[in-house]
């Protein structure tokens, strides 16, 4: 045995083996995107977070595919008709039972009775109502059905008109969902200018700013969105209705981006690398949309990230206060509206189901945007 | 600190008079006045108001001014605390907030020692039993409770009261109690009817404050006066309640600041849905009926309220941390 081959252990000191030298040597090799990759990758709650949110929006765009009928289509002769439970037998396949119909005398309501004598077989990729598939293709294939007007398949049941919940609340997502992703964008850009060029030219702009901001941010949130809602004329299109209201939800959100930024870019307006560009001769212009707003871009998304969650809670509690969104268009806040009422809830309390998606995805939105947020600053050790 | 707290409250002046314009602009903006709105209501029901009486009434309260003179004459009346008069209620403004605003703001306090009370052990829990199954649990039920809508909450809360419990739960007081004069019982009957709201209200709330006192702990524990701590054989009790949670809850005092705001808004919600005595469901009405003096003096005081409450954190967030410099 050589001296060579013996370690000269300190106290207290640990050597580094060799392999963790050389990770650490490809570790400095990676690029920012890498190393966040690599840091994301290791909250598991971020990746399933990220994946909900993902399947999400797969369903959002193929929402008419997927519902097996129209979001206005109805069904005269099952008005709150009862979820019906998929059943699994060997001859039939999947298959639910077919609802029977009674008419209480003295209530003068429907009562509907699961009878085990009828199966109604669930067929798959038949054809209904036609839809444009992505607004582009024209088709008319539902991925399941019944196939069969008499007995139309209620997964989750039916509401005061006779509508399938289940292809409401689905076809309600692109609504919601979508909302929160143009508000988010609105505040996104509105946000990144004002805060980036807060930051960087500092003094008056920097102090106009500040001061717009303080203002907005005085208001307390939901009474400004309610205030702002309710000036929203009746009369107007639902597509106008929609765009206002995320043009509503960005007017506050845009400030938590600002303010954000800005302390980022003071911060890195000292660093060497703006320096070295001003040197080179970029102008501002080159500054901030070549070298300050990449640095920063981690953090804007991670903050668009959780304010998602927000936006998708703010639009379904206006749209349940008949403030926001309002009939024809579907979203899940729009479909809590049927439910307001105790006595609704206490006999069809299915009407209450778009309730459990929203919760869903605010927690997906939340658990990603938690990942993200650990994993944008890829240099902190931990 | 008297001088920080005053320079403070000089300084929000001018914000407020900026916020009191906003707000009026705000309030103005819906197409057409109480009047055109309650005319259009007098409308449907049948009978009809015909263009004179519009226009007097107009006259009579000052609507057929340019909206500055409305806005100057409503605001040189808050000095003498003349906050305009309500249109729809046909009384003061005063009388028809004051109680409502302390309503509102023993609510919401309420909630947030509720939310203390039980985010802090739980954050404590958590952060010294890192990634066991219940600091698990525990992460995933504070999820929840970020994601649920308070107004579903309420709505849920509301139902079991009826159905399971066959009890009322809106409002503030039993029915038998919401006349009787004040006594030990009426008060307990307040804080019954208080509690669950307050809950639900901080349910958002406690999550975040939960995993913020998680991170904090940790992050502190991880520090060398912690190691100093422990190496002189100080209890592991002390070394944790005396040494880390006292550094650690700097942040959560900071964010107290932030979840005012947010108590109060979801206060307005949640109030309008289980139809208590706050200022929820008249700012509901008072928009909806385009009454604006009253609308608008609320969102004022709202925003007056969340100022304040972000002026208090930052001060009890001075006294706790000696080594935040007021400036």
């Amino acid at each position: 045995m050589t001296v060579s081959d013996q370690h000269i252990e300190a106290p207290g000191v640990e050597v580094p083996s060799l392999e963790t030298i050389q990770e650490e040597e490809r570790r400095y090799a990676l690029s920012q995107w890498q190393l966040m990759w690599r840091k994301f990758k290791r909250s598991r709650m971020g990746i399933a977070g990220g994946l909900l949110v993902a399947a999400f929006y797969l369903i959002a765009a193929f929402a008419n595919f997927l519902a097996p009928y129209g979001g206005d289509q109805r069904f005269i002769e099952y008005l709150y008709a009862p979820p019906e439970t998929l059943r699994l037998d060997r001859q039939t396949g999947l298959y639910v039972n077919a609802l029977e119909t009674t008419f209480d005398k003295e209530t003068l309501k429907s009562i509907y009775v699961m009878s085990s004598k009828t199966k109604v077989p669930l067929k798959f990729f038949i054809h209904d109502q036609p839809y444009k598939l992505l607004g582009l293709i024209e088709t008319d294939v539902h991925l399941f059905g019944s196939g069969d007007s008499r007995y139309p398949i209620f997964l989750l049941g039916s509401d005061r008109q006779g509508r399938d919940m289940f292809s409401r609340i689905i076809i309600g997502s692109q609504m919601s969902l979508t909302i929160g992703l143009l508000g988010v964008f609105l505040s996104l850009v509105i946000g990144s200018i004002m805060g980036v060029s807060s930051g960087y030219y500092g003094g008056i702009i920097d102090n106009i700013m500040q001061r717009m901001i303080e203002v907005i941010r005085s208001f307390p949130t939901i009474p400004l969105w309610m205030a702002l809602s309710a000036a929203l004329p009746q009369h107007w299109p639902p597509q106008l209705v929609y765009f206002s209201i995320t043009v509503i939800l960005s007017f506050i959100g845009w400030t938590w981006l600002a303010r954000q930024l800005r302390g980022r870019v003071l911060a890195l307006r000292e660093e060497d690398f703006v320096l070295a560009a001003q040197l080179a001769g970029a102008d501002d212009r080159r500054i901030i949309l070549r070298h300050l707003i990449p640095s920063v871009f981690g953090h804007i998304i991670v903050i668009a990230t959780l304010a998602m969650p927000g936006m998708i809670l703010a639009e379904s509690a206006l749209s349940f206060l008949n403030l926001g969104l309002r009939p024809p268009l579907i979203s899940w806040g729009v479909l809590l509206q049927e439910a307001q009422n105790l006595e609704t809830i206490r006999h069809y309390p299915w009407l209450l189901m778009p309730a459990v998606f929203i919760s869903a995805a605010v927690l997906a939105f939340n658990f990603f945007g938690d990942g993200l947020r650990d994993a944008a600053d890829p240099y902190s050790q931990q | 600190m008297l001088a920080f707290i005053l320079r403070r409250l000089v300084g929000m002046i001018p914000t407020l008079f900026l916020v009191s314009v906003l707000t009026f602009i705000i309030i103005q903006l819906p197409p057409g006045d109480f009047m055109s709105s309650l005319a259009a209501n007098v409308g449907t029901s049948g009978s009809s108001m015909d263009e004179a009486t519009v226009q007097n009434l107009r006259h009579q309260y000052g609507l057929d001014q340019p909206a500055y003179m409305q806005y100057i004459k409503w605001i040189a009346g808050f000095p003498r605390a003349d906050f305009g008069y309500s249109l729809d209620w046909k009384r003061p403004v005063k009388d028809l907030i004051m109680g409502r605003l302390g309503m509102t703001l023993l609510l919401s306090l309420i909630s947030l020692v509720i939310m203390w009370c039980v985010a802090l052990p739980i954050g404590i829990y958590s952060a010294t039993h890192q990634y066991s199954l219940s600091d698990n649990v525990l992460t995933l039920l504070g999820f929840l409770g970020l994601s649920v809508p308070d107004f579903l909450l309420g709505l849920v809360y509301m139902a079991i009261g009826i159905f399971v419990f066959n009890v009322s739960v809106t409002g503030l007081f039993s029915q038998d109690m919401e006349t009787a004069p004040w006594s030990p019982q009426k008060v307990m009957d307040l804080a019954n009817h208080l509690f669950w709201p307050a809950l639900i209200l901080g349910a958002a709330g406690m999550a975040q404050l939960i995993r913020i006192m998680r991170g904090s702990l940790l992050e502190t524990l991880g520090q060398q006066f912690i190691t100093t701590a422990r190496a002189k054989g100080l209890k592991e009790q002390i070394v944790i309640n005396k040494y880390a949670v006292r550094v650690a809850i700097n942040p959560l005092i900071s964010v107290m600041g932030m979840q005012l705001p947010n108590l109060i808004s979801g206060a307005t919600v949640l109030g309008i849905v289980l139809s208590l005595p706050t200022i929820g469901p008249l700012f509901y009405r008072a928009l909806l009926s385009q009454d604006m003096y009253l609308a608008g003096t609320m969102l004022l005081f709202i925003s007056l309220m969340l100022m304040l409450g972000n002026l208090l954190a930052d001060i009890a967030l001075a006294w706790v941390d000696p080594r935040i410099r007021l400036e």
